[in-house]
């Protein structure tokens, strides 16, 4: 059974002109210890997708209008608050994009990470400030005691994203979910965010949800990969099979668009068009309107997913014309 | 005043382009709102109190008649009368007038007075030491203390009331008007002007002023309700018109002695006074979020 | 930190001396003979020029400023007119009176406005937040000395409950003072509380939406430490810095609450001054309550500064 199983989850935001899907119809599962990226543009739904797992989501405006997200074989979206309270942390820890306002800026950051402990197990302050140390260190971070007693506005971005992931993950959770952990860093500082992720799901065993725009960390991170589109799913497939046969239009796109060193300069691609207006969809299926390989049919219903092979699926009617070129 | 909910959105934009349509869209917001309906709903009644006093309350108000001494609120006399028989609706409407006239008056001055001085703090780094000392110093004094303090040096009458209340509170706008001075002048609209060779008058002018109206509403707004509240109570410590011209401070101050027999005497006018008061900040809430949001932490 | 204060109280320097110079100026931009209103319409020259001469005001100008600057130093304020005593004096004997209303008013202010700005903040646009802040909106457009007289009425001339003025010193009877200063405190804090409440609400709601809000949520925190902990000690820092605004409010307010009330404190002390037109006291009196002030700011500012670590940490 997957560690994570997502089905049919439905998000709605209530705005001035009624209620909007933010997120409609997504299933995915997640197996221990297996990372799975979630890639779409902004405002694809990826965020809200995990925001809904973590039952981080404003309601109101937000509701959730369907589905199940199974946890451990429970059902997270019937847990109150309390007992979500015990998933977080434990159960599943989460960063985020901005590390520099993610901190709470007037506490050290020894004291953060010390009070998840303290609220998760019952151990005293030296056993809370040792593990806090000793999380510290397996960040990456140096001179970790001395550390403990700095407030964020002291360190840098690197640092204060890697507090983040040693706060989110020293109740050792199963699942990590990490939405856009290295886009608001320096090139360089990424590279190590994203190995240092690595290294301790080696080391932890727990899976990774990482969310992201950048297809360079999907290749770099993920076992399997979901392509998010308007809030659905556009395809589900193994990293590689993905890169090498992508089976949706939208990810061909995504894949195109990716700059190379290498070869001739040539204009960069980009995929024609916006993200539709949630209040206004189209009919049919959701990327037709950008879509070069449109065909009459796409705009009559919303295609359903479908298997290609074992383990991919895409939402395209014309995903084996594609497969095949 | 609507131009600046654009400006402060799109910084490299210059704002007159939006003009009139914006100007629209503010007024329809602002009407739609809903604490700034009943602000205007209030503060029209009050006007149309004090507007209408010759013909709501034909009486003159400063009529004596012994033999209707205190007579409790009734048909004949709407809020009662006072220890000389006098009509207290006709007072108090009667007295509706010099407030909303002095509180405009300040009002005025300050709009005045305050965007002068603040926008030259503000404008002109050479000058904003020295001016915010002189501001500071003045802001150190309790807003009531001072104004005693200069009413009583200059002497008991309407256009000394409104000096005293002025100089108290000149500093403060000045301060907002300097503020927005500020951050408006660093924004690339303003410096694209400097690079084009416009003078300082033309900046100021075209630019700068135009776009920092909206704190200076929603100060103004304010500033009405807390020269109502500040004339009152200089009137009702003995300070405002002479007697026997009514003012809501001082019908409170001489109805202060007759509580017990006739509460209706101190209760009508004070009322009248929260009343005018909270419409004028409720308006004050409608034009700030309308206007600007942010700026809801300050006041 | 020391750095901080130290340039705090440098900055505060040119404002101190910039009121002590206003508080003498305006006393000598007395229109009209002062002695003559002073001596009354009766008084002949003779006296006249004896409460001249009293005064010092017979001495050129800038003779009168360097006396009036030695004695500050030296804390001589001069004599009263009114009271023939010296002004120091009563002020520091009324002063404690005034403090001791003000701190019970303060107390009321920041629990009751903290309280109320809060639940409104977390029960945001439920009719909880509705009732907090027409209830703060009612505060702030009360006029102080009209509440303190209806109080009066109600709960002394009625119900018989409180007494209708004066003061009992809280050494001498605790329970007596209490019961004296509880209608002037309440009427002089509604104007306070209405106002915290508002800045309360608002900081919270800013606050409540910040990442690190949400961070905390996503490790898992009960929500009492998510807003108690987290979420107030960042607004606390705005908040701190209203409190100096308040106290001037308090103390421009208890000027009209003392005279309502019958309460011989410093503020009903200067109002009959002015009214009187006993100068020295005039002068004397709100150069005192003004530096105490200046004081307060002052504190108020070091406060904000150690509170905020990124002020506190500064390099350089």
């Amino acid at each position: 059974m997957s560690l994570l199983s997502v089905r049919g989850l439905q998000v709605l935001f209530g705005t001035e002109r009624g209620e909007v899907a933010a997120v409609d119809d997504i299933s995915f599962d997640l197996g221990a210890g297996e990372v799975l990226g979630i890639v779409g543009e902004s405002g694809s739904g990826k965020s809200v997708t995990a925001l809904a797992i973590m039952g981080l989501l404003p309601r109101p405006p937000a509701r959730i209008g369907a589905g199940t997200i199974w946890f451990e074989g429970q059902n997270l979206l019937a847990f109150g608050e309390r007992d979500m309270q015990r998933v977080r942390g434990p159960g599943i820890g989460m960063i985020f994009q901005e590390p520099m306002t993610s901190l709470n800026p007037v506490f050290t950051i020894g004291d953060q990470i010390m009070e998840t402990v303290r609220v998760h197990e019952r151990v005293g302050p030296k056993a809370q400030r040792e593990r806090a140390v000793e999380m510290l260190a397996k960040v990456g971070i140096a001179l970790p005691a001395r550390r403990l007693d700095d407030y964020p506005h002291q360190l840098s971005g690197g640092m204060r994203q890697r507090v983040m992931i040693a706060m989110a993950l020293i109740c050792r959770p199963k699942l990590l979910i990490a939405d856009e952990p290295t886009t608001a860093l320096d090139v360089t500082i990424q590279q190590q965010i994203l190995e240092l992720l690595l290294d301790l799901r080696e080391e932890f065993r727990m899976a990774i949800m990482i969310i992201t725009h950048n297809m360079g960390v999907v290749a770099e991170m993920a076992d399997r990969v979901v392509v998010m589109y308007a809030g659905k799913i556009a395809e589900h497939a193994p990293v590689g099979t993905l890169f090498a046969e992508p089976a949706h239009p939208y990810t061909r796109g995504l894949l195109d668009s990716i700059p190379s060193l290498a070869g001739e300069r040539e204009r960069l691609k980009t995929i024609p068009g916006t993200l539709p207006n949630p209040a206004a969809m189209p009919p049919g299926c959701r990327f037709e309107p950008r879509c070069a390989w449109r065909i009459a049919a796409c705009a009559g219903a919303s295609p359903p997913l479908e298997s290609i092979q074992a383990g991919h699926e895409s939402a395209c009617i014309r995903q084996r014309e594609l497969v095949q070129r | 005043m609507a131009d600046s909910v654009v400006a402060l959105d799109r910084p490299g934009v210059a704002p007159e382009a939006s003009g009139r349509r914006v100007r629209w869209e503010v007024a329809r917001r602002l009407l739609r709102h809903r604490s700034f309906q009943t602000g205007l709903a209030l503060f029209a009644i009050v006007i149309a109190a004090a507007v209408l006093a010759p013909w709501i309350s034909p009486v003159n108000p400063n009529k004596l008649a012994m033999r209707a001494r205190f007579l409790p609120p009734s048909w004949e006399h709407l809020f009662g009368t006072d220890n000389f028989g006098r009509s207290q609706l006709a007072r108090v409407v009667y007295g509706a007038q010099l407030s909303l006239f002095i509180g405009t008056a300040v009002v005025v001055i300050n709009a005045v007075f305050g965007t002068l001085i603040g926008a030259l703090a503000g404008y002109f780094r050479q000058l904003d030491n020295a001016l915010m000392r002189i501001n500071d110093a003045i802001m150190a004094f309790p807003a009531v203390l001072l104004a005693i303090g200069v009413a009583a040096v200059l002497g008991r009458s309407t256009p000394n009331m409104i000096l005293a209340l002025s100089i108290v509170y000149v500093p403060r706008t000045a301060r907002i008007v300097r503020s927005s001075v500020i951050v408006i002048r660093q924004m690339e609209y303003v410096q694209a002007a400097v690079a084009a060779g416009a003078g300082h008058l033309r900046i100021l002018r075209r630019h700068i002023l135009p776009n920092s109206m909206a704190p200076l509403m929603v100060q103004l707004s304010f500033l009405f309700a807390y020269a109502v509240l500040t004339e009152a109570t200089l009137s009702f410590l003995g300070l405002g018109a002479e007697p026997p011209t009514p003012t809501w401070g001082n019908i409170m101050a001489e109805g202060r002695q007759y509580m017990r027999e006739a509460p209706w005497i101190i209760a009508i006018p004070g009322a009248a006074l929260a009343i005018t008061v909270m419409a004028l900040n409720l308006l004050g809430d409608g034009l700030r979020d309308v206007l600007d949001p942010r700026l809801r932490i300050q006041q | 930190m020391g750095r901080v204060i130290f340039s705090r109280i440098a900055g505060a320097i040119p404002v101190i001396i910039l009121v002590t110079l206003i508080t003498f100026g305006l006393m000598r931009l007395i229109p009209g003979d002062v002695t003559a209103a002073l001596g009354g319409v009766n008084s002949t020259p003779a006296e006249r020029e004896a409460i001249r001469q009293n005064l010092g005001l017979d001495q050129p100008i800038h003779v009168q400023f360097v006396k009036w600057y030695a004695g500050l130093l030296r804390g001589d304020l001069g004599r009263s007119h009114l009271l023939g005593k010296d002004v120091t004096q009563t002020m520091f004997e009324r002063l404690p009176v005034t403090l001791s209303l003000s701190a019970y008013s303060l107390v009321l202010t920041i629990l009751l406005g903290l309280l109320t700005g809060m639940l409104a903040a977390l029960r945001q646009n439920s009719w909880v937040d509705q009732a907090a802040m027409m209830f703060a909106m009612i505060g702030v457009s009360m006029p102080n000395f009209w509440l303190g007289l209806m109080m009066i009425v109600l709960f002394s001339v009625h119900l018989g409950w409180l007494p209708s003025g004066g003061y009992v010193p809280f050494m001498q009877d605790p329970w007596g003072w209490f019961r004296a200063t509880t209608m002037p405190a309440i009427s002089l804090a509604l104007l306070q509380v209405g106002l915290l409440a508002r800045i309360t609400r608002s900081t919270m709601l800013e606050v409540l939406r910040q990442d690190f809000v949400r961070t905390a949520r996503a490790k898992g925190l009960p929500n009492y430490l998510v807003v108690g902990k987290h979420a107030l000690a960042n607004a606390l820092i705005p908040i701190v810095t209203v409190v100096g605004i308040i106290v001037s409010l308090l103390m421009s307010g208890a000027v009209v609450t003392e005279t309502v009330f019958s309460i011989p404190g410093v503020g009903q002390l200067l109002t009959s001054a002015i009214l009187n037109r006993d100068y020295p006291m005039i002068q004397g009196g709100l150069l005192i309550v003004t530096l105490l002030l200046v004081g307060i700011n002052i504190a108020v500012d070091v406060a904000y500064a150690w509170l905020d670590p990124r002020v506190r940490y500064e390099r350089g």
